[in-house]
């Protein structure tokens, strides 16, 4: 499968008064052609400021002390703000996570859709407003034509998204990176917004990083996803493989912390403890205080990412050969049992690729 | 819109009438009568005048007397100066005091944009401190004190600008940039805040992922963002301009209207200083009403539903 980003050991940090905050600590992950990656992680774990690196929008007390962003044979780390500038909104583009406050209040919309065509082709404006007609219609602005003066105070959360989302497709970009692009919304329009954005990454061809804090929102859209805690990625696989195989007992929490139908208790379960200060990040793995399951050596020193399957991999001390064999929490052992039960019934094709099922 | 604008139209006349009726009755309450300076006036001759002007009439009298001559734009005539009506005093005056306020609200305003905007832009840089430290000066330092700087080194020292004397746009030149000291300060404070802020929102970081440059991004979005709340405030600071021309066209010997309030006030002359009171009032209202207008046509949010906005 033909990589289209693809980030090694990214280290960003960012100075304040008390100190370095070491915000992402030797992350690794790479986008597939044509896939949906989903970036998963309580907050301030690190997804956003691990995203607008990618895009070159990071705040300037921030720097990036080592790593790389390979984007089509080109280190996005080290490309000129100009190169940055030409990529943006045209090749990579993204959508941010509050359509109240992401559009231009002063600018009618069909003018701020068509922004990127004429920053980055040499379209003329007449057509440039045709084809931000067309892309309005695309995600769903019914009436596009006659709405393409009027402002962003005159639609709805879930109509300024959808007018958020068609500027970030304007131009047929290759990567779209989309943070918590549902978060604000209430639950009805979020499906709505999910649905859109599988529907235009089969219309337009694009490759998808979406992050969200949201696992339930992760088995509608991701083909593959990555585990973020404390600015380390703890456990990347197929969709499948995490929800159905996880093995890092953050993971465990994060999935049980998931409301589902058939929990039978009605209390929602969350993940007791807070994330440890990246002021001074630990030196072990740092969700061993928080972690039930940890052992000495968690706190001493920082796991390695064992194998799973070839697309599964997990940081854990549990996998370890030497480690103690643990029980999982019973929901989660159901959910593996699931798992080994539809790979032997040849309903999942186990670790090549877990394809998004519908529904949910 | 239009609706909205007849409806503004009217408050400003109910705001005229009440402004023109508290100005009468306390004038009324004022110590001190037209002629009480003039020693040389026997208590007949007082008198002879009071009837000719009729201020021996019952008080509410006079007041109607002199709202019906308001009606007809008949302002009175002027206890003072030769007699002449009030209308002929304000418009023989008006010309200088329009061209120094005018061109020092432009001049304040747009200067006070522009480096209100460059503070922003390179915020704790030394251009922002630069900026800072003028802003506080022009805010601090009243204008007559600049007023009597720029006369005593550019006129009188260095011989560039007349001296005390009006003379066309060359002698406007001084007072202008006395008067535009406020505005520009308060404009650049202003300007300086509500940039820090627009250039930090969520649509500035989306016009920078389009692939706007960062002047691209400040000339397309931001700018007219900032300037939204930064038209609020030139109301106030016409205020703030009409005040201080008074002094400063004192300093510079400029013939307007503010050179006559003050010597109205001070002779106790009535007719001059309630027809001067009602054309401040107007002018204010008049620029209040401009701004609002403005801003419906700067802010989509305004434009529509013809009141406040909600956000
Ligand atoms: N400009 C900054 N200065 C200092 N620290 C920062 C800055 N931006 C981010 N951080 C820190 O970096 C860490 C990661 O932040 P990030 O915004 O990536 O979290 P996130 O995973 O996106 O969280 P959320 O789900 O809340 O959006 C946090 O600890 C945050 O405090
Ligand atoms: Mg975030």
């Amino acid at each position: 499968m033909e990589k289209i980003l693809d980030v090694k050991d990214l280290q960003i940090n960012f100075d304040t008064f008390a100190g370095q905050v070491k915000a992402i600590r030797n992350v690794s992950f790479h986008l597939n052609k044509g896939e949906t990656l989903a970036i998963v992680g309580e907050s301030g774990s690190g997804k956003s400021v691990t995203v607008r690196s990618i895009m070159g929008l990071l705040a300037n007390n921030a720097h990036v002390d080592n790593g790389s962003i390979d984007f089509k044979g080109k280190d996005l780390l080290k490309a000129s703000p100009r190169e940055l500038e030409s990529i943006r909104g045209n090749d990579i583009s993204m959508i941010f996570q509050d359509p109240m406050t992401s559009l231009d209040p002063t600018m009618p919309i069909g003018k701020q859709v068509a922004e990127p065509l004429l920053i980055h082709g040499s379209m003329s404006k007449k057509k440039a407003m045709a084809r931000a007609e067309e892309v309005l219609e695309l995600v769903g602005i019914t009436n596009a034509k006659n709405r393409m003066k009027d402002y962003p105070h005159q639609f709805s959360g879930g109509q300024r998204q959808r007018i958020v989302i068609a500027i970030s497709i304007v131009n047929y970009p290759e990567v779209l990176i989309a943070d918590e692009p549902t978060t604000a919304l209430d639950v009805t329009i979020q499906a709505q917004i999910i649905d859109l954005m599988k529907e235009l990454q089969n219309k337009i061809e694009t490759s998808i990083i979406f992050i969200t804090h949201d696992l339930g929102v992760v088995a509608g859209i991701a083909d593959r996803v990555a585990v973020m805690y404390a600015g380390k990625i703890i456990e990347y696989g197929s969709v499948d493989e995490i929800f159905y195989n996880p093995q890092h007992p953050y993971t465990w929490g994060l999935l049980n912390s998931m409301p589902t139908l058939d929990t039978s208790s009605d209390r929602l379960y969350a993940i007791p403890g807070t994330p440890p200060n990246l002021l001074n990040p630990p030196a072990g793995d740092a969700f061993a205080p928080r972690n039930p399951y940890a052992m000495e050596i968690d706190y001493e020193q920082m796991p390695p990412f064992y194998k799973v399957t070839d697309t599964h991999y997990a940081a854990t001390w549990l996998l370890d050969p030497n480690a103690p064999k643990v029980e999982p929490p019973a929901a989660i052992k159901k959910r593996q049992e699931e798992y080994h039960q539809l790979v032997a019934e040849g309903k999942i094709q186990s670790s090549v690729k877990g394809g998004a099922k519908d529904g949910e | 819109m239009g609706k909205y604008i007849l409806k503004r139209i009217g408050y400003m006349i109910l705001t005229l009438f009440i402004i023109a009726t508290a100005t009468f009755f306390l004038m009324k309450l004022m110590p001190g009568s037209p002629y009480a300076n003039q020693a040389k006036m026997s208590a007949e001759q007082i008198k002879i005048m009071n009837q000719q002007y009729g201020l021996d009439k019952p008080v509410f009298q006079q007041y109607l007397i002199y709202l019906v001559g308001l009606l007809h734009g008949d302002f009175g005539t002027s206890f003072q100066f030769n007699n002449q009506p009030v209308s002929y005093l304000i418009s023989s005056r008006i010309g200088p005091s329009m061209q120094i306020g005018v061109q020092a609200i432009i001049l304040g305003t747009v200067l006070g944009i522009l480096l209100g905007a460059i503070a922003a832009i390179r915020k704790n840089s030394w251009v922002d401190t630069v900026a800072t430290f003028f802003a506080i000066l022009g805010r601090s330092i009243p204008n007559f004190v600049f007023a009597v700087l720029l006369q005593f080194f550019l006129a009188f020292k260095l011989k560039i600008f007349p001296i005390a004397l009006w003379d066309g746009f060359s002698s406007s030149i001084l007072p202008t940039i006395a008067l535009a000291m406020a505005p520009l300060a308060t404009t650049a404070r202003f300007m300086r805040t509500e940039m820090v802020d627009v250039l930090n929102s969520d649509y500035i970081e989306l016009a920078r992922a389009k692939g706007n440059t960062p002047w691209q991004t400040v000339a397309k979005h931001a700018l007219r963002n900032s300037l939204i709340p930064v038209i609020t405030i030139i109301g106030p600071m016409a205020v703030d301009l009409m005040v201080g021309s008074m002094v400063v066209e004192n300093i510079f010997s400029i013939p307007g209207i503010g050179d006559q309030f003050v010597k109205s006030i001070t002779t106790n002359d009535y007719p001059t200083i309630m027809g001067l009171t009602l054309l401040y009032s107007f002018m204010l209202i008049v620029v209040i009403l401009v701004v609002d207008i403005l801003y419906g046509f700067i802010d989509p949010r305004i434009r529509l539903s013809g009141n406040e906005g909600s956000n």
